[in-house]
């Protein structure tokens, strides 16, 4: 996903949660981001912080990458995502939709591409607190 | 845990007023070539036309239209390239016309995240290529996408004609609006569809003919709008443009 796209989405749903939650303001939020998404952090940072107003003006963000790992569902090997094993592009099209990754990438015990993510793909807000 | 791409998509989508999904039990019915051409008709009327190709792992709008060597615009999320004055959203921008093979998790995963990075702006129209049947797409479109209404694409074959019933069904247990059914590949040979739908109130929208000629227009947009069948569907999108769809 797109670092813009994700800081906005972020954003929409910890405001309608601390609407929800009658938080008069939101004092920190915790993010988990999948490896596949391969984002930048430095650059999601920047957005949250273009993009933080009203309840979340003073909002901490923290934002943790979780380690991809894949397995394969015809052999059952698992093994590592490993972005420096891809070439620049490929990476591109995986960091904007993960799931291509189905196109390019191969167990490398059996070569199927019929693999789960086991962990390390989504986006996920595991956190919210603030101040009612 | 939240999944903040749900509140991305409402707002991504907050904009375009129309969004209408191509829809039909059976396979191969037409869709693909009836929302190419939709999305054509509508751009040539002036409105702001939007075309997303949702079947995955076959997909056909990019060769129908002839959509070569473009890619999305990266701008504070991903702009749709423009092309025939429709912005054009395709998972073959990303999977590079490779096979993809996906599961239903990772259909819907592909599709809230293509959706969710996708900034459309201002639209008139929004045109869902879908794939067939009452699967992951159907189910991810009505759940994700709650002002969505259908244009239902069937032939005359009983096979394909029990299988819309289905669907329609299907959409109006959830509410979902139907503007209509469109018979593609009409022939001297097929019976219309026509009086078998007066139980479904459902409205017909027209009937396109089998056009031995349609294939050899793919990729030449100016021919593609001369086809027979899209001079019919000029009269079928005046349809649509006025059907009052019950929400
Ligand atoms: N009116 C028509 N006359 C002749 N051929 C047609 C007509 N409509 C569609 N076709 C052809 O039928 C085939 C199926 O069309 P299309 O891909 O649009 O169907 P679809 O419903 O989108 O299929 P799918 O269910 O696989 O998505 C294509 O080869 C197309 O060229
Ligand atoms: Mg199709
Ligand atoms: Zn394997």
């Amino acid at each position: 996903m797109h670092e813009w796209a994700l800081a906005e989405a972020i954003i929409y749903t910890v405001t309608e949660i601390a609407e929800r939650e009658q938080l008069k303001e939101v004092s920190r939020v915790d993010v988990k981001v999948g490896e596949l998404q391969q984002v930048d952090l430095e650059t999601i940072k920047f957005a949250l912080a273009q993009l933080k107003r009203g309840k979340l003006k003073n909002t901490e963000f923290r934002i943790e990458t979780i380690k991809a790992r894949l397995k394969c569902r015809i052999c059952e090997h698992a093994w590592n995502f490993d972005k420096n094993e891809l070439d620049q592009e490929v990476a591109e099209a995986i960091h904007f939709v993960p799931e291509v990754a189905h196109s390019f990438i191969k167990c490398p015990k059996c070569g199927a591409q019929d693999f789960e993510f086991v962990e390390g793909r989504r986006m996920y807000i595991e956190s919210v607190s603030g101040v009612r | 845990m939240l999944d903040p791409r749900i509140k991305a998509i409402e707002h991504r989508l907050s904009q375009v007023n129309n969004i209408i999904a191509v829809s039909s039990g059976k396979g191969g019915v037409g869709k693909s070539v009836i929302a190419s051409i939709l999305a054509l008709i509508l751009a040539k009327k002036g409105y702001k036309v939007g075309l997303i190709d949702l079947d995955f792992t076959s997909p056909s709008t990019h060769l129908i239209l002839g959509v070569k060597e473009l890619f999305p615009e990266e701008k504070e999320g991903i702009v749709p390239p423009t092309f025939e004055n429709i912005k054009i959203m395709s998972i073959i921008y990303f999977s590079k016309d490779k096979t993809l093979s996906l599961r239903g998790q990772d259909f819907s995963d592909s599709f809230l995240e293509i959706l969710a990075i996708t900034k459309w702006g201002k639209l008139d129209y929004l045109i869902l290529d879908m794939p067939p049947g009452i699967n992951d797409a159907t189910l991810d479109v009505i759940r994700y996408i709650r002002k969505v209404k259908f244009i239902i694409v069937t032939t005359s074959s009983i096979l394909s004609l029990a299988t819309a019933k289905k669907l329609i069904d299907a959409l109006n247990i959830l509410k979902i609006g139907i503007i209509g059914i469109i018979e593609n590949m009409k022939s001297e040979h097929t019976h219309s569809v026509k009086d078998k739908l007066d139980k479904l109130e459902t409205e017909f929208l027209g009937e396109t003919s089998f056009d031995p000629e349609l294939e050899k227009c793919f990729g030449n947009t100016q021919m593609l709008l001369k086809t027979k069948m899209a001079v019919e569907m000029e009269e079928i999108v005046n349809k649509i443009l006025n059907v009052k769809v019950y929400e």
